[in-house]
């Protein structure tokens, strides 16, 4: 597309044209699927909860969220006298488009990625790292205790889980050689005896496998971990003082991120758009990649809500002690056994 | 494209610098701060060093700038207080603002005086050599290993130092025992007891 633009336009324009337009492509779908995951997402834990779930607007509830999306954009939106209205209402802003960022650098197929850069992974880190202050700047400029405490958490919750997040990658990376999506995925291609595509059934991998889903729930403030929107200490959080499109781009950039982290996670260990299995006896390889890396995103969501459902909120010192006392040690250890297991691949025994 | 862009990121971030010296709010200050950091960021990236460009918005922006944000945000800020000390330590920040600019100068001057060198050379890595991280990885890790090593020790030691001086044993503090509280069953948490009527239950 873009060739074909830059001929009919000229070369920089063209560029711009089909680089926007590429944006679109990405961010609109997704903001289609976030309304479809939150709608599965409230049927999964109803069906926990052994209830029905939203089943009114639409066939089966499927619009429901759409229905919801017109409510709050009909609403009015308030802001509190006292608060810092810049800031409050810039914050949600932050949230969501720091969400959709990051999925610039995600690759869909082989070739359907909008920017395959060289340090693909250390852009995801840089970009979410950006994400807690939304949060934080929402809890200070609301001028409201409860929004406030939740900031604090936020900050020093997200900033635990980083650090140990961090050495999850650095340990892929590792392995792959290169911080490169792409390369990443291609590097799983029949990692297990040529025929499994996933970093995380490597036994080595494994435990980081299950640490980076947990650290990722945690960096989302998904339950268990959700100590920021804890409904009975907290009221709702940082978003107490949100009405109408501010609480709804809340809302939709913290999906985005969940749906990121989703992602992140089948990219990293579970081979991301190649199918599960490097054999040719079965036609796996005809289903195109992006189909493959929707199901695996599809299955990690799945994992989330059912924690949502099953598990109870964390105590606030349980999640830091989590956070430092376990996940760092054991990730940094991983750090130093993951080199030392390359070295000696590469180089041989040493002496 | 890049000129435009380089004008872009340039002029932001000393507006932002500015802004965050001028602004009253403390907050504020560091949201300012927050940007200059993020703009400068961009200009590495146009100048095709994108490794220090990632690395600067991860540990500036996602770690040091936050937890900025989260001491001044927890200041109970007095703004009268903070204008009064604003004529004691006037001299000093001239002290400083002109040994700065001499610098700023003294580096012209002697810019201008060997000639342009390599500095209006096109920017960016040549296509198919190594990678920004590979190169200076290559470099970090072999020619430069004994002072990388030393800068990590120093940290390390900071750290270590950090906790020493602030870790203090407090009285009165009830400390959680998790692994008593993971290992704890049913049947030492709970008692079912048919109290007397009137007669209540003992803990």
């Amino acid at each position: 597309m873009t060739e074909f633009l830059q001929s009919v336009l000229g070369y920089e324009i063209g560029w711009f044209v089909a680089t926007l337009a590429l944006i679109l492509l990405i961010a609109l779908p997704l903001m289609l699927a976030v309304a479809m995951i939150i709608y599965f997402d409230r049927k999964v834990i109803a069906a926990v909860a052994l209830r029905r779930g939203p089943n009114v607007v639409g066939p089966f509830g499927l619009l429901q969220s759409f229905a919801d999306g017109l409510k709050v954009f009909l609403q009015e939106t308030i802001i509190p006298s006292s608060a810092n209205k810049g800031l409050f209402l810039l914050a949600p802003i932050i949230t969501f488009t720091v969400a959709l960022l990051a999925w610039a650098v995600v690759p869909f197929s082989e070739d359907m990625v909008l920017a395959n850069i060289n340090i693909g992974l250390l852009y995801i880190l840089a970009i979410s790292s950006l994400g807690v202050y939304g949060v934080v700047i929402s809890g200070w400029a609301s001028n409201s205790k409860y929004p406030f405490f939740s900031a604090m958490r936020a900050a020093a919750q997200m900033i635990s889980y980083e650090v140990s997040i961090g050495f999850i990658l650095i340990s892929v990376v590792l392995f792959a050689g290169t911080f490169n999506l792409n390369d990443i995925i291609k590097a799983q291609e029949g990692h297990i005896f040529g025929v499994v595509n996933a970093y995380g059934l490597n036994p080595l991998l494994f435990p980081m496998a299950v640490l980076f889903l947990i650290s990722s729930m945690a960096e989302t403030a998904r339950a268990p971990f959700d100590l920021t929107e804890a409904e009975s200490e907290l009221v709702a959080g940082y978003q107490t003082e949100y009405s109408s499109m501010s609480f709804a781009l809340f809302w939709l950039g913290e999906y985005a991120n969940i749906l990121l982290m989703c992602t992140l996670n089948a990219i990293l260990f579970w081979g991301g758009w190649l199918p599960p299995m490097n054999v040719d006896w079965i036609p796996w390889f005809d289903i195109p990649g992006i189909v493959w890396l929707f199901l695996k995103i599809f299955f990690f969501f799945f994992l989330f809500s059912w924690a949502w459902a099953t598990v109870p909120r964390y105590r606030y010192d349980q999640l830091m002690r989590l956070g430092w006392k376990v996940f760092l040690p054991i990730s940094l250890f991983w750090v130093f056994l993951v080199s030392g297991v390359v070295m000696i691949d590469k180089f041989g025994w040493p002496l | 494209m890049q000129v435009f862009a380089f004008y872009l990121f340039a002029s932001i971030v000393i507006a932002s610098g500015a802004f965050c010296i001028f602004a009253r709010n403390p907050v504020h200050s560091v949201l300012w701060l927050i940007l200059a950091f993020f703009n400068a960021a961009g200009l590495m990236v146009l100048v095709g060093a994108e490794f220090i460009a990632a690395l600067l918005v991860i540990v500036y922006v996602g770690a040091v700038a936050v937890l900025f944000l989260f001491v001044v945000m927890m200041l109970d800020i007095d703004f009268a207080e903070l204008r009064a000390g604003f004529m004691k330590n006037l001299p000093l920040g001239l002290v400083l603002a002109v040994v700065l600019l001499a610098e700023i100068i003294i580096g012209i001057g002697a810019w201008s005086s060997v000639g342009t060198g390599n500095a209006d050379a096109a920017v960016g890595l040549p296509a198919g050599g190594p990678s920004n991280i590979e190169a200076l990885g290559a470099l970090l890790y072999s020619k430069y290993i004994f002072l990388f090593e030393a800068a990590g020790m120093v940290l390390l030691v900071a750290m270590v130092g950090a906790i020493v001086l602030t870790h203090r044993q407090r009285g009165g503090v009830r400390k959680q025992n998790i692994g008593a509280q993971v290992s704890r069953r049913p049947e030492e948490a709970i008692r079912n007891v048919q109290p007397e009527i009137g007669k209540g239950v003992e803990l």
